[in-house]
């Protein structure tokens, strides 16, 4: 009965262009774990033995650790303070009806199309009218504004997920507002929030442009791979640094996107991504 | 008396704090726009402000080392002048567009494939998808560089099989290497939309008509692809703006042939320090990216009616 219809049956030509398709999505980003095997210094085939040398190299570099030790920083002050803005921002767009919604939400969604540039000058163009020094600081400003809309994105599955009578339960039994967030809806929206730290915390850690703009004298993880991009030399070395990225970049988005509910919401079409 | 006083004045702060939750409690909209209030205020501050700085700043012009603040014409001037403008923002449009049209070709299948035929590891499916592209952008495109170099993969690969002489120059800075890498890095946000409005198309229309005679094609060009078609549209337009004004992958990638609007934009902040002149290419950058949009969002229009 299911298989009657040719749409639901299955199509091997569509199913072998999707891995294609996947593979080659992932092509290019395997090359560089590979390379950072590679006993040569030149990034070329035949390969020529394997060592763990470049890895073992990166332990020594002293501004690599500080450059590392920035990104952990800001990563972290990013991504606590647009979670904790998102939490109400996302109940406030599932849960109420609200006039001039529509707008305001289109509004705070815009970072995830405008360019990064954009924000880069526009921001760098501020601080320098009213005289702020660059530094960390201000490029946690500039992350603060990209991570938001994908912090809202990551909560508002968790809250469309679950209905409010709970909440109203609790209040009409006499608990006020803050303490039906922290017994009832905080439980419930609980993974969501631990996603939104996971990502909030990878798009600061990986970010690139903003910071470009935005750093000072310290220079964040990615801002110190540009820096170094220029010496032949060092390059197997930046290989091995980019795996390890990739690597921690990746567990923590699987792990994000795992707990959002992500595929749950796009499965119902909710999430207008 | 003072005792008096002090009760006085917690009766009546106690009274309006009841009157504000009270307020709250029979306007819902308003609790609504006070949990929406923190998160306004910060991308006010760090967008509308910033950016209405930009504009300003669009009308000033740089005198030596400093910046006067006397409002003219002059950036703008330059950019009627000088025909490279207008070059490269006609570039950047083009090879936007063109990425993006590559990448929603080639996500709709894939889409397509998950929404109709992926039955149990749905999610799976979507997170492999979608997984690249929110880590690091800077190491993927720094990663096309290791594949696409002169001494890269491509090229000592087919040096090593002996399929050909001396490196190929082709693949490395110029526009099609910047096309391509445009195309696949941004893949995630042409497939997600896509993903979405397929998955949302109604099975019982397809069985219909199937039902009624309808071949598989006639199914697909009737009910599935116009169902679909919002989802493709908004595909164009999350990966078509943000791509014009990258200015990452032509710099890594571009060479001078590649060069696109934003990293004029970029030098004009850095080595070139003649910030006006950047704010104002990229106010122009924004109006160029929303007319294409428009006119885009009309032949759509057009095209559907």
């Amino acid at each position: 009965m299911a298989s009657r219809y040719s749409f639901q049956k299955p199509n091997r030509m569509l199913a072998l262009y999707a891995v294609a398709f996947a593979v080659f999505l992932y092509l290019p980003i395997l090359f560089i774990p590979l390379f950072s095997f590679n006993a040569g210094v030149y990034v070329k085939f035949p390969l020529e033995g394997f060592t763990l040398g470049w890895y073992a190299d990166l332990a020594a570099r002293e501004t690599l650790h500080h450059a590392f030790y920035n990104s952990l920083q800001v990563g972290a002050v990013v991504a606590i303070i647009s979670t904790v803005l998102a939490v109400p921002a996302a109940k406030a767009i599932s849960r109420y009806r609200l006039p001039g919604k529509g707008p305001i939400v289109g509004f705070i969604m815009l970072p995830l199309v405008v360019p990064g540039l954009i924000f880069g000058v526009a921001l760098l163009s501020l601080l320098n009218r009213i005289g702020i020094t660059l530094s960390l600081l201000t490029v946690a400003i500039g992350h603060i504004v990209i991570c938001l809309p994908f912090a809202i994105a990551t909560l508002l599955p968790r809250f469309e997920g679950y209905n409010g009578s709970m909440e109203e339960a609790s209040a009409d039994l006499g608990e006020n507002a803050w303490w039906t967030f922290w017994r009832v809806t905080y439980p419930t929206i609980r993974p969501g929030i631990l996603a939104s730290l996971l990502m909030t915390f990878t798009i600061s850690f990986d970010e690139f442009i903003l910071a470009f703009f935005l750093s000072g004298t310290e220079a964040t993880l990615p801002m110190y791979i540009w820096s170094q991009l220029r010496f032949p030399k060092d390059f197997p070395s930046l290989l091995a640094l980019a795996t390890l990225i990739l690597i921690f970049s990746f567990v923590l988005v699987f792990a994000s996107l795992r707990l959002s509910g992500f595929e749950q919401s796009n499965r119902q079409g909710k999430v207008q991504k | 008396m003072t005792t008096d006083l002090v009760f006085a004045d917690k009766v009546s702060r106690r009274s309006l704090w009841l009157r504000l939750s009270g307020l709250l409690f029979r306007h819902p909209a308003m609790r609504g726009y006070l949990l929406l209030f923190p998160a306004l205020l910060v991308m006010v501050a760090a967008i509308i402000v910033p950016l209405a700085t930009m504009v300003i700043m669009s009308f000033w012009s740089i005198s030596g080392y400093s910046i006067d603040t006397t409002p003219t014409l002059q950036n703008y001037q330059a950019m009627t002048d000088q025909p490279m403008y207008g070059v490269l923002i006609g570039r950047s449009l083009i090879v936007a567009a063109l990425a993006t049209l590559i990448t929603v070709m080639l996500c709709y299948p894939m889409a397509y494939y998950v929404a109709f035929h992926v039955h149990r590891h749905k999610a799976l499916w979507l997170i492999i998808m979608t997984l690249p592209f929110w880590t690091s952008y800077l190491l993927r495109v720094f990663s096309w560089k290791v594949v696409l170099g002169y001494e890269g993969v491509i090229n000592t690969a087919l040096l090593w099989a002996g399929l050909i002489e001396s490196p190929l120059t082709v693949f490395l800075y110029s526009q099609t290497a910047v096309t391509v890498v445009l195309a696949h890095s941004w893949a995630a946000f042409a497939l997600l939309p896509i993903y979405v409005s397929l998955e949302k198309v109604d099975k019982t229309f397809l069985e219909a008509a199937a039902d009624l005679g309808d071949s598989a094609a006639r199914r697909f060009w009737r009910i599935t692809f116009p169902l679909s078609s919002p989802g493709v549209i908004s595909a164009f337009f999350l990966m078509f703006i943000p791509t014009v004004g990258d200015y990452v992958t032509p710099a890594m990638l571009g060479g001078p042939d590649g060069m696109m609007v934003g990293n004029l934009i970029q030098a004009n902040f850095g080595p070139m320090n003649n910030w006006p002149a950047g704010a104002a290419l990229a106010l122009v950058m924004i109006i160029a990216i929303s007319i294409s949009a428009l006119v885009f969002l009309s032949l759509t229009r057009l095209i559907r009616r």
